[in-house]
């Protein structure tokens, strides 16, 4: 009942939900929603019993594509992202790290042609055994999931 | 964007390497053949490498070629603040090739993904390059008249040298067996340990340099770089513990030989020069031939063995 006060419901468009709130911003500036034209509701730490403190954020009349999505699974893996149409969740969108991330990362290495020139970043993502790393496309150097530096 | 570009010893397979050693004992029987009449090569060095940019501009000429370039960013446009993109497809459109140094790690693989003509890495940063790895494996086929099932011992700094690693990835197709020899503050990385493990390749680590390389085909030595260590101390007493010396090499094998991608410090005693094992001054020299043989290679002006009908 509260959280119905705390924030509106939306008709049609996206949820992204369970957002860890140190992440909100991240998950805004990623997919560009500072720029957007539509109309979106932000909300930052709201109480949690998964993750203590939660944001969310509801984008309205626009159900953003996988591409788009999988762009979060990086940084907030178990973010909740539902499509809404007529106020009805029409999709639970699962979330995909993609093979290859282009452009949202950035080196590690300070010496890499990346952080130097104009170069989009390109990092190739690996399964080791029981982690994830990311391996830049250009120098090579990988990095571990949990120790990336988002742009 | 051309894809024969060469940027890292992983973009050949085992039969594109093995074609590139052919070629180049065909270039070391017969040096001096003009298939590359006509043709010009940028060698852009934005950082200097006399070693290697006499190697590759060598091998250019002796192939009939002629040479365009620059030997140090101070006197290249980058010096202006122009962009590598830029340097890349200004020169292309003077050039058949170009042989590109650059002081930064993917540089190579950033502009052979714009450039209209072939890109020949010869080194980015601490990366990768690629000749290097080549010449040391045409000087190990040279020697032991084999790539395969061979002893290889990799002495000295395993963490930065990268031409370790890079050989380490390239002679996996061979069934080699590696015995890491290094200090503590240099030892091998484990993402090339991993690596060895996933390729079922067998390998030891010991941290002193002794007479633990007995039964090595191959005695790899680098480079111990003082700026590697915090400790100075600790400098001072593995550069005196990992000098090779003659007197070690009493037991080896007799096929043994030693390795080194120059320039030496003080890793091998020059008492060692004398020694028939010593190779890597010829070692240097074979990097003509190799350089030769990747020149033609990335200008398709020699139809390989492998490709031959
Ligand atoms: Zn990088």
């Amino acid at each position: 009942m509260e959280k119905k006060l705390k924030v509106a419901a939306l008709r049609n468009g996206t949820v992204i939900d369970h957002i860890p709130s140190d992440k909100l911003f991240k998950v805004v500036s990623i997919l560009h929603l500072d720029v957007t034209l539509n109309q979106i509701t932000l909300a930052n730490n709201l109480d949690s019993a998964k993750i203590g403190s939660k944001g969310l954020i509801k984008i309205s009349e626009r159900a953003l594509e996988v591409d788009e999505t999988n762009k979060i699974a990086l940084i907030a893996p178990n973010a909740k992202i539902n499509i809404i149409r007529e106020y009805e969740v029409v999709e639970k969108r699962p979330l995909v790290l993609p093979e290859e991330i282009i452009e949202i990362v950035q080196c590690c290495n300070p010496n890499c042609i990346t952080n130097h020139q104009p170069v989009t970043t390109r990092f190739h993502v690996i399964n080791n055994e029981n982690e994830i790393l990311l391996k830049c496309h250009f120098c090579e150097r990988e990095v571990r999931q949990e120790e990336v530096k988002i742009k | 964007m051309s894809n024969n570009s060469l940027v890292s010893i992983s973009d050949y397979s085992k039969d594109e390497i093995l074609s590139i050693l052919d070629s180049a004992a065909e270039f070391e029987a017969n040096p001096n053949r003009k298939i590359l009449d006509g043709k010009v090569i940028a060698t852009l060095f934005f950082e200097p490498s006399t070693r290697t940019r006499l190697s590759f501009e060598t091998a250019v000429i002796r192939l009939g070629g002629s040479i365009i370039g620059f030997s140090d960013a101070a006197t290249s446009s980058s010096s202006k603040g122009e962009t590598l993109n830029d340097t890349i497809h200004m020169v292309s459109c003077y050039a058949d090739a170009i042989v590109m140094r650059h002081p930064l790690e993917g540089a190579a693989r950033y502009a052979a993904e714009v450039s209209p003509v072939p890109i020949v890495n010869a080194g980015d940063g601490a990366n990768q390059h690629p000749s290097q790895t080549l010449l040391d494996l045409y000087s190990i086929l040279k020697t032991q008249r084999t790539l395969e099932n061979l002893t290889i011992c990799l002495v000295g700094d395993l963490k930065y040298g990268r031409t370790v690693h890079s050989l380490i990835m390239a002679m996996s197709h061979f069934h080699p067996t590696f015995k890491f020899i290094a200090p503590e503050e240099l030892k091998m990385p484990d993402e090339y340990k991993l690596f060895c493990r996933k390729n079922n390749i067998s390998f030891t680590e010991e941290n002193e340099l002794n007479e633990n390389f007995n039964d090595a085909d191959i005695l790899y030595m680098t480079r111990v770089q003082k700026e590697r260590f915090q400790d100075l101390m600790e400098y001072e007493r593995v550069k005196n513990v990992y000098t090779l010396k003659n007197a070690m090499l009493e037991h080896t094998k007799p096929n043994l030989r030693i390795l080194h991608p120059l320039p030496r410090v003080t890793e091998i005693d020059p008492d060692v020069d004398k020694n028939e094992k010593a190779y890597y001054f010829r070692q240097a020299q074979n990097g003509l031939y190799v350089r030769q043989a990747i020149v033609s290679k990335v200008l398709n002006s020699i139809t390989f063995k492998s490709e031959k009908k």
